[in-house]
């Protein structure tokens, strides 16, 4: 007979899942964790290659000039936006044209859901600015871009500068096989989806702006700019972009290829490379770089202007210039050479990049895990889940033979008032997740009406209310059932949690693989352990700590420890009271898919475990 | 001996690549299209393939010119260039249909090889290669075994007297492996297994200009004139190890001539010799047949001899092959293991003495 058919063979292996299912999941957990602390190792790393061959070997030599005069040109904008108030489009307009560039403009308007206190914006109303290079002898099929974001105060005015002067010298080039757009974007992000959305005529978010007049062709690749100070001593490079999505590793690639030609200092994350992998110091510093990136992935917002380009199938990436104690300075006439180098090696591209990896991390400039190396650690986690599930399947179908058998108390069969039962609390978790979704935006004017409080913390705090309030539902959904509570009924519930849970955690760590991580790291070992049976305060206790809402509190400890700005509990709370609103304006702004990840699926399966561990 | 001033020349140029970044391979067609040029052929019996443009490739920097050198002394592209196949037309299909003459009536006659069994032809390929392969555009190839069955067909056609085929690819040596028509000589830039490398980078223009063995033929024919008086084995010295980092390899086991006694100039220039006289011939009178004067040597009756297509005495009398001893695979030894526990099993661990 064949081993799973054989009731003999069948009762022994299931005897074996049963006995050694808790060592197994504990040793697995371990495992997950450590697979992923050891991706920091070096020798666990790849080396970081050249993978497209029309971006190859050869070098071009490069010849910008007129770092000053854009330093100059960078005066000019700041004075400009001074008088302006904004964004001083009419001079930027004749700037533009002067340097013969074809210019254009975009007006948008947005209205925020609540008002955002971090950029202290509510009614935005801006205008994009951008000039398109004609590639001299090629008809108008394909574009590159540059962007330099125009904010407020005294930032990024030398990147503004820099792009109109490479704009000029790009412009007496022969050699461009594309369009190149110069585009100078107002309200950073806000008025990058307005211009994308417009170029690409589609509009996910409801956002209100003006039709493009000028375009340039299908984009193949995007730099974005931001540049605050003279001189610098270190480029960084931003990667991370719109719910965890990454550009070609190519496209880093080319960064570092050009940084290590120019000799300019380069960094990811703010962090510099070390040479001492073997060193505890050395590994712990690769493992911060990465579990930054990490954290930055996960958190789905884009962390530079270049995050929105990334949902079209476009390149980006963001380059900053950072101005640190450092003796050694590089001028802009080297920012823009390297600029200039970047841009040549993907004037020679014929495709979109697509030969490197899409999915990967990077512990630091020149070393990276791809996906294939990385996913096993997910996958370990995932299988303590399963493992579960196995094992509840086993008990539930070794009790169903023996309550028929025994005393017929009840008259129907055990599974329908299973499936009953349990779908009064799944149905319950998920309304309460759709309110956590829709009320705390929905209720703001109420709220602040009933309380001293502005907006964006009425919002905040009515999610947190609604969060707290779901503890108390097992309590409460007890009375509305009548007389089930049975070990058989928990243990279905618990069977549907798990395997939801697994299917949940799959398809996220699938698109955004640390989002994915983070949550299976503190919800699979609640999942797996977590039984009516457990002692009730402590298991209330530990439930209550690794919620997604307490995850997203460490996260947020965890990133600014790793950014070397810790901070005190207090200041904490407040941050993750922040961090709360912005991911609900980037859910509406751009259509970042955390929140309502979080909302929507993730808290209803956690509200099912605290379903089982209060079933009577 | 018959004179070779009265053979003809033809010449087969071909690129096979694509892209910008294949910049170097058109520089290499070129530069040779451009020296045979120089040496006399006309481009009437020159049929010249380019698989992309790149002087008006809209990534250069200097447009309507094509460098092969990094100093930007020389643009091998220049005013007079003749492309009879270009772009997308350079398929596999057309090279084969060229040499062959198996062309549509419509076919214009800068596009047809015009030889005949009087001609010397000189093919020169570049490209991407690989083992026994050559890529056309990115998208087919052509294996050596086709290129050798053409061969034999411009053979049976009597399309050709002698040939000289130059490669230079990777793994080109590779290419002249099947030949079996004879009269063929064969040089290449690699042998099988070896990489062909790109000579110097231009940091203006940001591609590679030319090959390694290219531009090193080039070199040597910079110095070849019209009547100079080299011979094939000073062609087969060109580029060694030292310059080429690959091992440039040729074939002449096919060709009935001496390579010694093989001017480079019956292949790559086209002398014309002549005689001034300053009597006057009568052409009114009727022709009068003249007298065979010449004293008979030892004609050949077929100069041609065909090679022996199935060698099948070699085939029989072959020697088996040396092949390394291997260890036994793990399948055998796992069987051996099984059976030698199967016996054990069964007829216990006592009988063991008996065997020993």
């Amino acid at each position: 007979m064949g081993l799973l058919s054989d009731p003999n063979r069948r009762r022994a292996l299931t005897n074996l899942l049963t006995r050694l299912n808790a060592p197994i999941c504990v040793v697995c957990y371990l495992a997950g964790v450590m697979w992923f602390m050891g991706l920091a190792f070096e020798p666990f790393t790849l080396r970081t290659y050249m993978s497209e061959n029309a971006m190859g070997s050869t070098m071009v030599e490069e010849h910008f000039p007129a770092g000053e005069r854009a330093l100059a040109t960078g005066r000019e904008f700041a004075a400009h936006k001074k008088k302006v108030g904004g964004m001083p489009v009419n001079w930027l307009v004749k700037t533009m044209e002067s340097r013969g560039l074809e210019v254009f403009t975009q007006s948008f308007t947005r209205k925020l859901p609540f008002p955002d206190e971090n950029k202290e914006r509510y009614l935005v109303r801006g205008t994009n600015v951008y000039g398109i290079l004609r590639a001299p002898r090629a008809s108008r099929t394909e574009a590159l871009v540059l962007t330099a974001p125009c904010s407020q105060g005294n930032a990024n005015n030398q990147a503004v500068g820099l792009l109109l002067g490479l704009a000029q010298y790009f412009r007496s080039q022969v050699y461009w096989a594309k369009d190149i757009i110069f585009l100078v974007n107002e309200h950073d992000l806000i008025g990058m989806q307005a211009w994308l959305e417009g170029y690409h005529h589609t509009n996910t978010t409801g956002g209100d702006w003006s039709p493009l007049h000028g375009r340039g062709g299908s984009i193949q690749a995007s730099l974005s700019l931001e540049l605050s100070s003279d001189v610098i001593t270190s480029l960084d490079l931003v990667l991370e972009g719109l719910n965890g999505q990454l550009p070609n590793l190519d496209l880093a690639n080319l960064f570092h290829a050009f940084c290590q030609k120019i000799g300019v200092l380069c960094t990811i994350q703010g962090k510099l490379q070390r040479n001492d992998w073997e060193s505890t110091s050395g590994y712990s510093h690769s493992a911060q770089t990465m579990m930054l990136m990490v954290l930055k992935q996960a958190s789905g917002r884009p962390w530079g202007d270049h995050g929105l380009f990334l949902r079209y199938h476009i390149e980006a990436a963001t380059i900053r210039g950072i101005n640190s104690f450092r003796q050694y300075k590089t001028d802009t006439t080297t920012i823009g050479r390297l600029l200039e180098g970047m841009y040549r090696k993907l004037n020679n591209l014929l495709e979109r990049l697509h030969q490197s990896y899409f999915f990967y991390l990077m512990p630091s400039l020149t070393r990276f895990v791809s996906i294939g190396y990385y996913m096993p650690a997910f996958g370990l986690l995932a299988v303590i889940l399963l493992l579960r599930a196995l094992d509840l399947w086993v008990q539930l179908g070794a009790s169903a033979p023996g309550t028929e058998d025994g005393l017929a108390e009840r008259e129907q069969s055990p599974s329908s008032p299973g499936v009953l039962s349990i779908l009064t609390p799944v149905v319950i978790s998920h309304m309460t997740g759709v309110a956590l979704y829709c009320l705390p935006v929905m209720s703001q004017e109420m709220a602040v009406q009933h309380f001293p409080v502005s907006e964006t913390e009425a919002v905040v705090l009515t999610a947190i209310a609604i969060y707290t309030a779901g503890l108390a539902l097992p309590h409460n959904t007890h009375r509305l059932l009548q007389g089930e509570g049975t070990e058989h009924g928990w243990r279905v519930l618990k069977l549907v949690a798990l395997l939801y849970l697994a299917v949940l955690l799959g398809c996220t760590a699938l698109i955004n693989f640390s989002l994915g991580f983070i949550l299976a790291l503190s919800l699979v070992p609640i999942a797996a352990f977590i039984t009516p049976h457990t002692h009730k305060p402590l298991s209330a206790a530990i439930m209550v700590l690794l919620s997604p809402g307490c995850t997203l509190l460490y996260c947020v400890l965890i990133f600014q420890e790793l950014q070397e700005t810790p901070v005190s509990l207090q200041d904490g709370w407040m941050l993750f009271l922040s961090v709360i609103s912005q991911g609900i304006l980037d859910h509406s702004l751009y259509g970042s898919l955390v929140y309502p990840l979080l909302a929507l699926l993730i808290y209803p399966c956690w509200l099912l475990l605290w379903n089982i561990l209060f079933w009577k | 001996k018959r004179n070779q001033c009265y053979f003809k020349r033809s010449l087969n140029v071909v690129c096979t690549s694509r892209f910008w970044f294949n910049y170097r391979h058109v520089a290499n067609t070129l530069s040779v299209y451009r020296s045979v040029k120089r040496l006399g052929i006309p481009d009437s019996h020159i049929v010249l393939m380019l698989a992309d443009d790149m002087a008006c490739n809209h990534r250069n920097p200097k447009p309507a010119t094509v460098f092969s050198h990094k100093n930007m002394e020389l643009n091998v592209y220049g005013d007079d260039v003749e492309v009879d196949y270009r772009g997308y037309e350079v398929t596999v299909e057309n090279f084969l249909r060229v040499l062959t003459g198996r062309l549509p009536p419509s076919t214009p006659r800068s596009k047809r090889l015009l030889s005949d069994d009087r001609s010397n032809i000189l093919i020169y390929l570049t490209g991407h290669g690989g083992n026994g392969f050559l890529k056309f555009q990115d998208s087919e190839e052509i294996s050596n075994v086709e290129l050798a069955d053409a061969f034999e067909q411009m053979w049976t056609k009597r399309r050709y007297n002698e040939l000289l085929f130059i490669i230079d690819t990777c793994q080109g040596a590779s290419m002249y492996e099947r030949f079996y028509s004879p009269n063929i000589m064969a040089l290449a830039s690699s042998q099988v297994g070896e990489d062909s490398l790109s000579h110097q980078p231009d940091l203006a223009i940001g591609v590679h200009l030319m090959d390694r063995y290219t531009f090193y033929l080039l070199e040597f024919l910079e110095d070849i004139h019209p009547s100079s008086t080299t011979n094939m084995k000073d062609l087969f010295k060109v580029c060694p190890k030292s310059q080429c980092v690959s091992t440039p390899g040729h074939r002449t086991d096919l060709f009935l001539r001496d390579p010694g006694s093989v001017l480079i100039t019956d292949f790559f220039g086209s002398v014309r010799k002549v005689e001034i006289t300053t009597d006057t011939i009568n052409l009114t009178a009727p022709m009068v047949h003249l007298e065979d004067t010449r004293p008979v040597r030892e004609l050949r009756t077929e100069i041609q001899t065909y090679m022996d297509q199935l060698p099948v005495a070699e085939i029989i009398h072959q020697k088996p092959k040396q092949k390394d001893w291997h260890p036994p695979d793990g399948f055998i030894l796992g069987l051996w293991t099984l059976i030698l526990l199967v016996f054990f099993k069964t007829y216990g661990i006592k009988h063991l003495k008996h065997i020993f």
